[in-house]
């Protein structure tokens, strides 16, 4: 799409952001231990001053109100750079979460935290090992005194260990059959339970466990958690986008520079219409996500079959280009020394997040009418 | 923004009053498109009633300035007609090479007396042309084309053979690429010139298509005087002219199916082809899964297209990035047509009948197989992505 002019300088900041501060070095560097935290710190801070936490937190709560376009733009640079941070849990789902939630002491006391970075908030809202956000078994028990309690478990809680806030979808028992609702659950709770997971990407994960433990109730319904779903999946559609193009830029070279049979690989006819025919693929990506993303800005009709669309496309188109990458680069593609790798398990992890590309499929599917 | 919505009004309110009801039927079978020329007959008078109607409003070449038959609308007025046409869905009153290619390429390089003599006959459905570029040894290889045009004193005598030249028997006049200085490297000696079919020497022989039909032609020109007039640029300059007019046609082919699937949605034809199960959706998981795949890439191709005229609208050009369209938008449609015949099954093997009008799916579905083939194959468009676009070193 053709950006606007506050579009335009913000992904040019983002640009400039995450080439200084961010190194997809700091992936082995986390999984090796050589960085005691789950996440890139420094890049984190960095990106608060900049008010990129807020990105999507309104301005009465001190946040940019940038609209997912900007929040797109931001996690494409991120992409790109393979930027080792809980943006999408804390600033795009849990700051849209906590956006529509019905609590205003709620939103005043967890929206400025997480819009200057001070807080890491999360969502949980996988069971199991496929993405089913609307069936949890999870349940909620309202408490003789008012409060309500938590219990079941969660998989696949992006920066669990690092989240000072879990928004975790439950089953309210209310029998109204309109779904699940998100909770409020604070780090420390009683009866929760984080265990570790690291993912192939080294990115901080976890399954909790939750045994009668105390949670806050967002007031919002299914809508809170539909509104944040939609969202993560679009902005993690544009950060697949970064993962791709930036992946084939790195091939691209390649191309160029390796020589065999006393010529570039990259004049071999079959290596270039596979090149030729992924630059499409990831145009189109690339296309749809921003075009998805505008759809929701402007909350029009079609954004809820855009979205599955462009995360199913961006997915799909990501991991390709990341396996065409380690196929282009041959023995040297293998190797752990070379970022390739880690751009392929990264696409690999952020592809399955919020429902991998056949989930979307449908979704799409089911959005259309048939 | 104000003017353009009190245009939608006016064009509005003029379809409704002069659009007749037969054209805002659905396209159903070949007879339905309207190509034009001296031999035309119209297969209804509203068919007649409606080109010259939209001829006399310059609405069958929106874009093209008033002088030469067109209504020199801007492209985003040409937009709101669009729209308007396709929400009342009006047919198209008249279409042919004239206005996909000959046009743009003679407002761009043809002489103030070429344009006038040649873009209002288009405008107006009168002339029907076909395009000469192809021979027996020149496919992909355009640029080792044979067919001679010895200069004269004011005319090219033209010896030679084009091949798949589409409706040559149809047509009124052709404009071909010919050799004019066989000494010089390929591209340098072609030229690009008009011919009437009419004209002595010129014969034509149809040769049938996997579909059925007819559609293209042998052409062979035996001694063939052209006028020196009807040289559009310089001599020996053709190729240039012949890359720019390329580019037209592939935005052209790169775009929406015509015919049986234009407008329509494979996922409803698939519900009522199929049956839906308990929950109302396609009982065919598999198929179900297809169709969606394909509409989300459809969709993305989209967005990349209106990505692509946006940038071009804001003067960043197109240039090589057509052969990525026509490449993704022809295999895009081959693959909808591989759907369109899975979903109707049966009853899409149908070769003749009135149920199918004609054995429209099987035929439509072998039509489409030459998407990828005509107006240069995906292999060369592939071609041309990675030398132009990527940069890749040539093989
Ligand atoms: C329906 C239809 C309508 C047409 N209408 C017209 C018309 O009106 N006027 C006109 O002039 N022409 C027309 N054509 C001709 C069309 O432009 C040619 O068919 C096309 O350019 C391919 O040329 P060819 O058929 O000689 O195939 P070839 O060039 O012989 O190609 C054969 C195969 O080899 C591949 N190939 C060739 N070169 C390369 C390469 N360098 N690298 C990799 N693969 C390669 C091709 O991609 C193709 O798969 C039409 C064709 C069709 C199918």
């Amino acid at each position: 799409m053709l950006l606007n002019d506050d579009q335009s300088m913000l992904a040019d900041l983002a640009a400039r952001l995450f080439t200084d501060k961010a190194d997809p070095d700091t992936v082995r560097a986390i999984r090796d231990g050589r960085i005691d935290s789950g996440y890139d710190q420094t890049l984190w801070q960095a990106m608060g001053e900049a008010g990129l936490t807020g990105i999507l937190v309104p301005e009465a709560h001190g946040g940019m109100d940038f609209g997912l376009v900007g929040a797109g733009l931001v996690a494409r640079e991120a992409g790109r750079r393979l930027a080792m941070t809980p943006y999408v849990s804390s600033a795009v789902l849990a700051a849209t979460a906590l956006g529509a939630a019905d609590d205003d002491a709620l939103r005043a006391r967890w929206l400025p935290a997480l819009a200057d970075a001070r807080a890491i908030a999360t969502l949980a809202c996988d069971e199991g090992r496929h993405h089913r956000p609307h069936d949890p078994a999870t349940r909620a028990v309202a408490g003789g005194d008012g409060g309500w309690h938590l219990q079941g478990e969660k998989t696949l809680v992006s920066d669990a260990a690092e989240a000072d806030l879990l928004l975790v979808s439950a089953d309210d028992g209310d029998g109204d059959g309109d779904g699940p609702c998100l909770f409020a659950v604070e780090a420390g709770a009683a009866g929760l339970t984080i265990e570790s997971t690291p993912l192939l990407d080294s990115r901080s994960c976890a399954r909790i466990t939750l045994d009668r433990t105390p949670a806050q109730p967002l007031g919002a319904g299914r809508p809170a958690l539909d509104a944040s779903l939609r969202a993560g999946r679009a902005v993690l559609a544009a950060e697949l986008v970064g993962i791709a193009r930036e992946v084939f830029a790195r091939t691209l070279g390649y191309l160029h520079e390796r020589r065999q049979f006393g010529r570039a690989i990259g004049s071999f006819q079959a290596l270039q219409h596979r090149a030729a025919h992924l630059s499409v693929e990831i145009e189109m990506a690339e296309a749809l996500a921003f075009r998805a993303l505008e759809a929701c800005d402007r909350d029009e009709p079609g954004a809820d079959a855009m979205v599955p669309a462009a995360k199913a496309k961006a997915a799909a188109v990501a991991r390709v280009a990341a396996a065409e990458g380690v196929q282009m680069h041959g023995g040297m593609g293998m190797t752990d020394e070379f970022d390739i790798g880690l751009f392929m398990k990264r696409a690999r992890a952020a592809g399955h997040t919020l429902g991998g590309d056949r989930y979307c499929t449908d979704a799409f599917a089911r959005a259309r009418g048939y | 923004m104000a003017e353009l919505e009190a245009w939608r009004m006016d064009v509005r309110d003029w379809l409704a009053a002069n659009c007749p009801d037969a054209m805002r039927e659905p396209v159903r079978s070949a007879d339905d498109h309207v190509w034009g020329g001296r031999r035309w007959v119209f297969s209804s008078e509203a068919q007649r009633l409606w080109l010259e109607r939209m001829a006399a409003k310059g609405w069958t070449a929106p874009e093209w300035p008033v002088e030469y038959g067109g209504a020199g609308l801007s492209p985003e007025a040409h937009a709101v007609l669009r729209e308007e046409m396709a929400r009342i869905g009006a047919r198209t009153p008249v279409s042919n090479f004239g206005f996909w290619m000959l046009g743009p390429a003679l407002l761009k390089f043809g002489s103030e007396a070429q344009k006038r003599r040649h873009l209002p006959a288009i405008a107006r459905g009168e002339i029907r042309w076909c395009q000469g570029y192809s021979e027996p040894g020149a496919g992909s290889d355009l640029a080792s084309l044979q067919t001679r045009a010895e200069a004269h004193d004011d005319h090219f005598v033209v010896n030679g053979r084009k091949i798949w030249t589409s409706y040559a028997d149809r047509a009124d006049c052709m404009f071909c690429l010919v050799r004019t200085d066989p000494d010089a490297r390929k591209q340098a000696g072609i030229s690009f010139l008009l011919l009437d079919m009419e004209s002595e020497g010129v014969s034509t022989r149809p040769i049938q298509l996997i579909s059925g039909e007819s559609p293209f032609c042998e052409t062979f020109f035996d001694d063939v005087s052209v006028p020196q007039e009807n040289l559009v640029g310089e001599l020996n300059q053709g190729w240039t002219i012949a890359k720019y007019l390329l580019t037209h046609e592939r935005e052209n082919i790169g775009g929406e199916p015509p015919g049986l699937l234009k407008g329509r949605d494979l996922g409803a034809m698939a519900l009522a082809a199929i049956g839906a199960d308990a929950e109302g959706r396609i009982d065919e998981p598999s198929l179900r899964h297809d169709i969606a795949g394909l509409e989300i890439d459809a969709m993305a191709f989209r967005a990349l297209v209106d990505d692509v005229r946006a940038r071009a609208e804001a003067g960043q050009g197109v240039g090589a990035r057509s052969a990525m369209l026509k490449y993704y938008g022809t295999e895009l449609n081959k693959r909808r047509y591989d759907l369109m015949m899975d979903v109707m099954g049966a009853e899409a093997l149908e070769w003749e009948g009135e149920r199918t009008h004609g054995g429209q799916y099987a035929r439509e579905w072998l039509r489409s197989k030459g998407n990828s083939i005509e107006g240069g194959t995906s292999e060369i468009m592939l071609d041309i992505v990675a030398a132009h676009v990527l940069e890749l070193p040539r093989g």
